[in-house]
């Protein structure tokens, strides 16, 4: 961000024209269009998983870094309860005295955890313990060499994805 | 047969699969409710016959009663959820003023309003002066672009102070920053040529 403000400060001093100029803008809208991607993206599974998000917000323990940045976090209380109170207002104050709230952990889907996802590794990992999937299979351990790329489940490595030893492609 | 006008509803919205927003089924979810509030009636004085009277053949009735009442909360929610989620698309396609055709059919102007307060805010406090992440939604290929006017829309300023007058059918060539918002409100054309 200021990254960007900077360059189109310096857009500014630049004389019309100048071939610099142009160069600036193209890396000025690049960077624009990254960086709105990635909160774009953030927001919409954070629209999407909100129950689940908050939850894990809520159980965090003291130490652990919070995956929402305050804002982050505001925008999802925020969407929670304007959700709530719609269908509050509209539908559920409406129905029979036991049926007027929703679990919305249980309506909303979860994030699907177990979707296998390809990861580059960036240390040397040992001992990482694969869990069945199905009743025939045993469990077994793999090493993870440096720089190697492998595909496996989302819910094996993301400890490692936190830790940033491994790394999402 | 019970909750039939929940599965229509949740029909109406399935054909409609791109997005659209049909109009509110104000009707069906009144005669939903309506249901509900039945079933539920005759569930209660089972459950106090049966209690009072030890009837307990009326158990599988209540448990069924009770099923449908759930299904057709269910349905109720899914429906008005997959509404909001089609109204936040709109949020996201058309900017922050809806055209008044669209407008008409939503029935949750309280819910709109504040989410978009809230990605207003939400934006805003993302670096200095805020960023806008509605905008950008391509990658950027070029810094102008080639565009023409699909209807009048008067006057138009760009970034070094020239005023483009936006006429039916003109074509133009300007920053591709500028035209985002204009295309996306089909005001523009980009033309590729």
């Amino acid at each position: 961000m200021e990254q960007l403000t900077h360059m189109e400060a310096n857009l500014q001093r630049v004389k019309k024209g100048d071939a610099k100029a142009s160069m600036h803008r193209m890396e000025i809208d690049r960077i624009r269009f990254v960086l709105s991607s990635y909160l774009r993206s953030r927001l919409q599974k954070i629209e999407r998983f909100f129950p689940h998000i908050l939850e894990r917000e809520k159980s965090r323990g003291e130490g652990d870094p919070s995956l929402l940045s305050p804002e982050e976090f505001a925008f999802a209380k925020e969407y929670h309860a304007n959700t709530e109170t719609y269908l509050k207002a509209v539908a559920l104050k409406r129905m029979p005295p036991n049926l007027q709230t929703v679990d919305m952990l249980k309506a909303v889907p979860e994030p699907c955890l177990d979707s296998f996802v390809f990861l580059r590794v960036k240390e040397r990992q040992e001992n990482i313990l694969i869990e069945p999937e199905t009743d025939d299979q045993r469990e077994y351990v793999v090493d993870m060499e440096e720089g190697s790329q492998h595909l496996m489940r989302y819910r094996t490595i993301a400890p490692l994805v936190s830790s940033g030893a491994v790394q999402l492609i | 047969m019970f909750c039939e006008k929940a599965i229509e509803l949740i029909r109406e919205l399935q054909r409609m699969s791109d997005g659209q927003l049909p109009a509110f089924n104000e009707d069906g979810l009144r005669q939903i409710l309506q249901e509900m509030e039945s079933l539920y009636e005759q569930n209660q004085s089972d459950v106090n016959e049966a209690k009072s009277d030890g009837r307990a053949e009326l158990i599988p009735s209540i448990k069924l009663r009770h099923c449908c009442l759930l299904r057709n909360q269910r349905c109720v929610a899914a429906y008005l959820y997959d509404r909001l989620l089609r109204i936040r698309a709109l949020r996201w396609e058309y900017g922050s003023v809806l055209p008044a055709n669209v407008r008409f059919h939503m029935c949750a102007e309280e819910w709109f309003s504040q989410y978009k307060k809230s990605l207003a805010s939400f934006m805003r406090s993302l670096g200095a002066d805020g960023l806008d992440i509605t905008q950008d939604m391509k990658p950027p290929k070029s810094l102008y672009i080639e565009v023409r006017c699909l209807k009048d829309h008067g006057e138009f300023e760009i970034d070094d102070g020239t005023v483009i007058l936006l006429k039916k059918n003109s074509q133009h060539f300007l920053p591709r920053w500028k035209c985002e918002q204009l295309i996306r409100q089909g005001v523009l054309e980009h033309v590729m040529s």
